[in-house]
């Protein structure tokens, strides 16, 4: 059980991006943060592996206490927790294996780490990316793959650290709608299959429907909304996303390139 | 509307304006520094070139009969090139990861070894082989100390620009992982910088060959050593001759780099 006990994370242009935020995420479920892009989702995940420090609040572990307790502590605790991440964060020229191996980083030593990692360790790499279909991929630099098999590798570079919990930042937005749906499929039945309590911030209120045990819902850095995908209605939707918006279907608006028409209103008012 | 395209267009004209003015201001500085250093002195280039022109007969043919003499130089010159290459990446990377913000564990100490980098870039390797001559004696030893520490100033700083660029996404995913800062550096900056940290390198072990070869002339061993003796004796078609096996040499190094740049892509 991860707790975020009434988090406020204001950043140096003080900005808050996030206001006074409790939730807890009890093990073994699956949970989305659902918002808008600047809703306080990533900041939120950030918190829950000590990547961003609350500017007060606190973020504990039901057995551990606080995470940011001590270096010692908080090395633990993302030893124990994989993340996933929008774009990846694979090292191109390495392959897939290689950043596979990442994820057993914090199982040694700074100094043992400079050597080639045991024997063991590849071989926990190598069925993490089996569990993700790319083993056959294992030897093929990351830049060679499709964007779907690079989220995978992501996700099996997470499931090497063989976790107790899993963040993943937006994993599927930078993904066309089908494969984005192969890969939350993957990553939640993995999740489901061992346990792993999960916390996957979305932006589309269907993925979230169908794959949320339990919903928080965010807009300008507050948790607006926690519950099931039962109790996400219209009502809590206008709340997350603004009034008379219907994101699963409409995306917000898109970035043009004003008109000279456009321009010249914008002076003239 | 077109009162909107009349002052985009009055603005664009003000930048183009802007421009003209500065490429003015360099025109005016380029010529400015040719006439101080006496470049429209027709006189002296009048008086110069047949002094040129002896100096070019006296260098044709070129007198290569104490070959056997400049192998063992060359191969001094070729040693000191890679020893001093070898030198300056040794302390140029730890260097580097401290003069990079995004590694440097505190900004003091960020620009204190920025500061160190600079020091050592500004003084020339000339001067430095004249001091390590003076201390440790004739030989290829004070070349390479004299090749290494000029360019550790010029390494570090090109390694700490690569560094800094570096994607930081892959840095947060082995943070968020529970990599140690120092893992971070081995196995997540490391790795995406290493082709241009090879390419760095092996310009500047082509450039040291050059460079071993100048510093020859302050008895910092190597074929500079010949050469200066050969221009004592005013022995220009020996002078030829030596600068001839330095250029065919510098070939073949230039060529054996860029085949191992490609290599290490």
């Amino acid at each position: 059980m991860l707790d975020l006990d009434n988090v406020t994370v204001r950043y140096a242009n003080r900005v808050t991006a996030l206001d006074a935020a409790s939730a807890s995420f009890p093990r073994g479920q699956f949970i989305v943060l659902l918002g808008p892009s600047g809703a306080g989702k990533s900041t939120l995940l950030r918190c829950l592996n000590g990547l961003v420090r609350p500017t007060s609040g606190k973020v504990s572990l039901e057995e551990g206490g606080n995470i940011l307790a001590n270096r010692a502590a908080l090395r633990q605790h993302r030893r124990r927790t994989g993340m996933i991440f929008q774009q990846h964060h694979l090292i191109g020229r390495l392959t897939a294996l290689q950043n596979v191996l990442m994820g057993r980083l914090a199982f040694h030593g700074t100094l043992r780490s400079l050597l080639p990692l045991p024997e063991a360790d590849r071989l926990v790499a190598l069925e993490a990316l089996d569990r993700v279909g790319l083993a056959d991929r294992a030897l093929h630099r990351a830049d060679q793959l499709s964007g779907g098999q690079q989220q995978r590798v992501g996700i099996a570079r997470a499931l090497a650290q063989r976790p107790v919990a899993i963040l993943a930042d937006e994993p599927v937005a930078s993904l066309d709608p089908a494969t984005a749906d192969k890969v939350l499929a993957l990553l939640h039945r993995i999740c489901r299959e061992d346990g792993i309590t999960a916390v996957v911030s979305l932006h589309q209120v269907e993925l979230a429907r169908r794959y949320g045990d339990r919903i928080y819902g965010l807009a300008g850095g507050r948790i607006v909304f926690d519950g099931t995908a039962a109790e996400l209605d219209a009502v809590t939707l206008d709340r997350i996303y603004g009034p008379a918006s219907i994101p699963s279907v409409q995306p917000g608006p898109l970035q043009t390139e004003p008109s000279a028409a456009r321009l010249k209103m914008a002076k003239t008012a | 509307m077109s009162q909107t395209y009349a002052t985009i267009l009055a603005e664009e004209r003000r930048g183009g304006m802007r421009r003209a003015a500065l490429a003015a201001i360099v025109f005016a500085v380029c010529i400015a520094a040719l006439w101080i250093t006496g470049f429209f002195d027709g006189r002296r280039f009048a008086e110069g070139l047949p002094a040129l022109g002896q100096l070019a007969t006296e260098m044709v043919p070129p007198d290569f009969t104490r070959w056997q003499h400049w192998l063992k130089p060359l191969l001094d010159t070729l040693a000191m090139s890679i020893a001093g290459t070898v030198l300056a990446v040794v302390i140029s990377l730890p260097l580097a990861i401290l003069a990079a913000p995004n590694t440097s564990p505190n900004a003091l100490l960020c620009q204190v070894t920025r500061t160190i980098l600079a020091f050592l870039r500004s003084v020339p390797e000339i001067i430095l082989g004249v001091i390590f001559v003076a201390a440790v004696g004739f030989g290829a030893l004070p070349g390479v100390l004299a090749l290494a520490l000029h360019s550790v100033g010029m390494v570090g700083k090109f390694y700490a620009e690569a560094i800094e660029h570096v994607d930081p996404k892959p840095l947060e995913a082995a943070r968020a992982a529970g990599a140690t800062p120092m893992q971070v550096i081995v196995h997540s900056v490391l790795p995406q910088v290493f082709p241009q940290l090879a390419d760095i390198t092996l310009y500047r072990w082509e450039y040291h060959f050059r460079a071993s070869a100048v510093l020859g002339i302050v008895g910092a061993g190597g074929i500079g050593f010949e050469l200066m003796a050969a221009l004592r004796l005013i022995a220009y078609d020996q002078v030829s001759a030596i600068l001839l096996s330095i250029l065919a040499c510098v070939v073949v190094v230039d060529a054996l780099g860029a085949r191992l740049r490609k290599a290490l892509k």
